[in-house]
């Protein structure tokens, strides 16, 4: 089974081809970051056309790499939500439209299963049940996941999502957008341990997430210094290891409650090399089994949309003629295909 | 009026006994820096109404909605927003309503579309603590801001 991909839920417009047997034939990502980079974050109605611009084109370069034409498509997935609705409905558009007059089945994806499982697109993927931290701009959660579609969320950040943290303290330290990859960059310049953030929230039980005190943490630390590029990495540091160790306590202490061995880790914010550095050490250590999806496929693209759509469809899913986005979707409302 | 907020327990209160003196149809504005405390105004705002979950950050999805059980209270942020005019691709007039609350965060950048506020917040940081200044800008926004200034 061909199945077309689509993702258009945020500021990156993601297309690619998955086929049932021979795995993902193609990919193509056209990201927006450059447009937004001057307003310091996603200009949402800009993400809108911009999708609509650049989706068709990719969708052509799409087939023509996997060397198939449109009539070979047995399904079209699309991401109907989390995100931004104008952009989601873009993507939906496109594909519901295009699956209608090729008279194919389409199916919606939830942006976060298509994170969780972009990993299993990789050789030696993990085995279920899992558990999953997904760490992006948008969300930041902790997942126990039995099979496609069974989810239980364990816990989320109560407040900034680690990807807006990341994004907001690049802000404040005056570097660009978006924030993770500046902070991870400076923070290598740093001196470790000159200063030292609080992990939030790591020394009560439970596995909820709160960033948003970092950010008084880092002006008032800011504040103290005289600013200079050393003091900024300095902080940069304080505040990367603060945040990483925060998401490994509390994905540790995830596994341990429910005796799961296998730790997924996706989203923009898992390509951040300190992270995945120390999540590595501490499944050597633990015994743990630790997964990682490929560096360009940490961000959004379409190739998990591809891969997920394709498990339901593969089940028999299929939308109404309808035109689905929903900007808030929970994933524990999913039920397996 | 202005007021010293030494901790979050300070600004979480303060928004409480704001928040109850607020009646439906009611426009505030926030203003602050990033980390200035915003958005846990308006979480201690949702605690006095008697909300005990989660207050997300709406940075991502540029407006968040609590049903309360009288109305609903609604909570932008517009931080991101690079024309004003996207408010009305958003459907902004919609969610000014006699039946809602309305938050509204970097309201800068959403100069010439907003309606005038009732009230204004500005939240900014001396150290680790806040000092919030109120102001109103509407007859109605006058009225709230001397009952709330009495206690």
């Amino acid at each position: 089974m061909y199945v077309l991909g689509i993702e258009t839920s945020c500021d990156e417009t993601g297309v690619a081809i998955f086929h049932s047997q021979q795995g993902l034939l193609s990919h193509h990502l056209y990201s927006q970051v450059k447009t937004h980079a001057d307003y310091g974050g996603v200009v949402p109605e800009l993400a809108s056309r911009d999708h609509v611009k650049k989706l068709i084109p990719l969708i052509s370069r799409a087939l023509s790499a996997a060397g198939i034409d449109k009539y070979r498509v047995d399904g079209i997935a699309y991401t109907a939500g989390p995100g931004l609705i104008g952009a989601l409905l873009a993507g939906a558009a496109v594909a519901r439209s295009l699956a209608w007059a090729l008279g194919i089945p389409s199916v919606a994806v939830h942006h976060m299963e298509g994170h969780l499982l972009a990993p299993l697109l990789e050789p030696d993927p993990p085995e279920f049940p899992f558990i999953a931290l997904l760490v992006s701009g948008g969300h930041t959660q902790l997942v126990e996941v039995e099979a496609i579609g069974r989810y239980k969320i364990l816990g989320e950040s109560l407040d900034d999502a680690a990807g807006e943290a990341f994004d907001k303290t690049a802000k404040m330290l005056g570097l660009g957008y978006p924030g993770g990859p500046e902070i991870g960059r400076l923070a290598d310049e740093g001196l470790a341990g000159r200063f030292v953030f609080p992990r939030p929230m790591t020394d009560r039980p439970g596995l909820n997430f709160s960033f948003s005190g970092l950010k008084t943490h880092t002006l008032t630390t800011l504040a103290a210094t005289s600013s200079t590029r050393q003091d900024k990495a300095d902080i940069a540091a304080a505040f990367q290891e603060a945040v990483v160790d925060t998401l490994l306590i509390k994905s540790q202490r995830a596994l341990e409650e429910t005796g799961l061995v296998r730790l997924v880790v996706a989203g923009g914010v898992s390509a951040n090399r300190r992270m995945r550095k120390k999540l590595h050490e501490m499944g050597r250590e633990k015994g743990y089994r630790i997964y990682f999806p490929r560096l360009e496929f940490c961000g959004d693209n379409g190739a998990m949309i591809a891969y997920a759509g394709c498990q339901r469809l593969l089940a028999g899913h299929a939308e109404p003629l309808e035109i689905r986005a929903r900007p808030r979707w929970p994933l524990s409302d999913l039920l397996p295909p | 009026m202005n007021l010293f907020l030494p901790d979050e327990s300070a600004t979480l209160e303060f928004a409480g006994r704001v928040f109850q003196a607020l009646p439906s149809g009611c426009l505030v504005f926030l203003r602050g820096n990033l980390g200035a405390g915003k958005t846990t105004f308006v979480r201690g705002c949702l605690r006095a109404a008697g909300f005990s979950g989660a207050v997300k950050s709406p940075t991502f999805t540029l407006v968040e909605e609590y049903t309360l059980p009288d109305r609903s209270l609604f909570h932008f942020d517009l931080y991101r927003l690079n024309d004003p005019e996207e408010l009305e691709w958003m459907g902004i007039r919609d969610y000014f309503r006699s039946d809602t609350i309305c938050f509204v965060e970097w309201p800068e950048r959403g100069a010439g579309l907003l309606p005038e506020a009732d009230l204004e917040i500005r939240l900014t940081l001396e150290k680790t603590a806040r000092r919030a200044e109120v102001s109103a800008h509407t007859e109605k926004g006058r009225e709230l801001l001397a009952q709330i200034a009495m206690g």
